[in-house]
């Protein structure tokens, strides 16, 4: 399952062609060879039924039902101990759920699979391994001629020999990032991997996760905090509350998205009230979360 | 600052403008210094001097006062008088075959007991099984101060080498074993979890993840260690020997000898400080990654 380098060409075709979304895409880079469509490259069916999971005697997931056509990039946003992250961990395998199932085309998830890569929030860098060691981390020898390709599609191929101390937490993440997507993954979790960069850094990482999976086409499945990121990526905003699946709002904004796009707002503001009329201890009712409406302005975390 | 001196360095100044008095300063040829950068290496030159003042104040108040006469050689000989005796015994060959026969001795109980603290450190703190079986016990018998054991490693081993190499492994086991198992315990469990979700084999996982995370206190364990060794190697050779830095000291106390006695007490401050020094080579070269280890060189 392993491929020495990242062929993307192939996959956009087929994403346009399958899960009909209206990708505004464009053309990819001429020189990587042209390969014949194979499944390899496609995302992954993911599947969840009457999944629950229990800590003791906390119910953190309860009969969560779950389709995820392949090649769909969909956000899970909640508050804090919602169940997002662990439904996360399910899905990777980390931790066995308590009941239900999780399949991944058609196959039952029972432990951590080769084609299933995660991105941590703290980017998980071994420090006394340089960058390009990192990204190389767990392929067979010789990897790192595929290290340093992906290096460079996240814009870092000058650091290859640094240490990751040395990197900005941006840098740091995009790094994270190589490293998931050298194994080229069919199905890619991203676990709150942008929660502690600040505003810039993220609409760029967020600008770099959309092309590299328009690329290649895995399926992915991001939690976040983050409402206005969900809808900026997403193809499908799920809201979890209380380990039970609340929203499933479909995102029908062409790409690449922009966030003065009045259809942005009102589905980011859809979400947020809806996150909302739950109480929450995070909101001071002293100050408007956002005076006159301009919701796409707003950030929302808890 | 070192940077603003580079940036100086690199423009170049014709060799026309004249700079007096600058020949005595080190300088590549055709560059001139600017009035900012002599600033510079004169404050430069003034804090690596600044640690050496006390102690070469020290001895030249040490000199002064025994050829003044104020000290008795029988209590302090003069610096120049040690000085003398080192190099009288150098020249005869008789120091270096103490000091080979001393830093043997130190060397051969620290691979016993290191590597014996080091291998128990890394069972016990990557197996739990071995934990629940061992910890316990040595951390009950840790408490024992090793040179408590004297009498009875005399009773066992007698007072030849056994002895001495016993003792040594005995107390640098110690620190080693409990910095290992430390540091495997503080090995972050993201990066573990990390490692696992990349398909690392399990000795994969322990090469790239696990030892390397434990490392740097592996090292403030041997850092620890080494100077046990030391204090030990003293005792222990004070005891009884028939060779070594402990033994022409005693030997030289029968005799009166305060400048070899003195002399021996600066080879083992000479030693420690190299085993330290060669430590944090150490530490410097495996943890170089680390921000904190980090020199200006990089």
């Amino acid at each position: 399952m392993l491929h020495p380098h990242i062929s993307f060409e192939s996959s956009q075709t087929y994403l346009a062609a399958e899960s009909g979304r209206d990708i505004v895409r464009d053309a990819g880079p001429d020189t990587l060879p042209q390969a014949p469509p194979s499944s390899q490259e496609r995302g992954v069916r993911l599947e969840i039924r009457g999944l629950s999971k229990r800590y003791g005697k906390r119910q953190v997931l309860q009969h969560t039902e779950l389709v995820i056509a392949p090649g769909e990039f969909v956000a899970i946003v909640g508050r804090s101990g919602c169940g997002k992250s662990t439904l996360l961990r399910l899905v990777a395998g980390l931790e066995a759920a308590t009941q239900g199932s999780i399949r991944l085309d058609g196959q039952d998830v029972s432990g951590l699979r080769e084609d299933t890569r995660i991105m941590f929030q703290d980017s998980r860098l071994l420090p006394w391994r340089r960058v390009i060691d990192n990204v190389a981390l767990g392929l067979p020898p010789g990897g790192h001629a595929a290290a340093a390709d992906v290096l460079a599609q996240v814009g870092l191929a000058d650091r290859q020999p640094d240490w990751p101390a040395r990197l900005s937490g941006g840098q740091r993440q995009r790094v994270s990032l190589a490293r998931a997507l050298v194994h080229n993954p069919r199905l890619l979790l991203l676990d709150e991997p942008l929660g502690a960069l600040d505003a810039l850094t993220r609409i760029e990482m967020h600008q770099l996760i959309e092309e590299l999976w328009q690329r290649s086409g895995f399926t992915a499945l991001l939690v976040t905090h983050d409402v206005q990121e969900a809808v900026a990526l997403a193809d499908r905003v799920i809201l979890i509350e209380d380990g039970r699946i609340a929203l499933d709002e479909r995102v029908r904004i062409s790409r690449p998205r922009e966030r003065s796009d009045p259809l942005f707002g009102q589905i980011e503001k859809k979400i947020l009230d809806r996150v909302l009329q739950q109480p929450g201890e995070a909101i001071s009712p002293s100050e408007p979360l956002w005076p006159n409406t301009p919701v796409h302005g707003v950030r929302w975390a808890v | 600052m070192t940077d603003s001196v580079r940036e100086l360095q690199v423009t170049p100044v014709p060799d026309t403008v004249d700079a007096p008095g600058l020949g005595f300063l080190p300088l590549a040829p055709g560059f001139s210094l600017p009035r900012l950068q002599i600033a510079a290496v004169l404050r430069d030159l003034g804090q690596r001097l600044l640690p050496w003042v006390l102690p070469v104040g020290l001895i030249a108040l040490w000199q002064i006062a025994s050829s003044q006469g104020w000290l008795s050689t029988r209590v302090l000989p003069a610096p120049s008088e040690v000085i003398k005796a080192a190099w009288t015994l150098s020249a005869s060959g008789e120091l270096w075959t103490h000091v080979k026969v001393s830093a043997g001795r130190a060397l051969a109980g620290l691979a016993v007991g290191g590597g014996l603290g080091l291998a128990f450190g890394l069972l016990t703190g990557s197996v739990k099984f071995f934990e629940t079986l061992l910890d316990s016990t040595i951390q009950m018998v840790r408490n024992i101060p090793a040179l408590a054991l004297i009498p009875l490693v005399i009773l066992w081993f007698g007072i030849d080498e056994t002895a001495k190499l016993f003792l040594i492994a005995v107390s640098v086991f110690f620190p080693i074993y409990i910095n290992t198992f430390h540091g495997i315990r503080n090995v972050d469990p993201g990066l573990i979890e990390m490692g696992r979700t990349y398909g690392l084999t399990r000795w994969q996982l322990y090469r790239e993840v696990i030892l390397p995370g434990a490392l740097s206190s592996i090292l403030v364990g041997l850092r620890f260690s080494l100077g046990l060794m030391w204090v030990i190697l003293i005792v222990a050779e004070t005891i009884s020997a028939q060779a070594g830095i402990g033994y022409l000291t005693m030997n030289a106390r029968e005799f009166l000898q305060t400048d070899v006695v003195l002399v021996g007490i600066l080879l083992y401050a000479l030693l420690g400080k190299l085993a330290d020094v060669f430590a944090r080579g150490l530490e410097r070269y495996w943890l170089r990654w680390h921000p904190g280890y980090q020199s200006a060189a990089a």
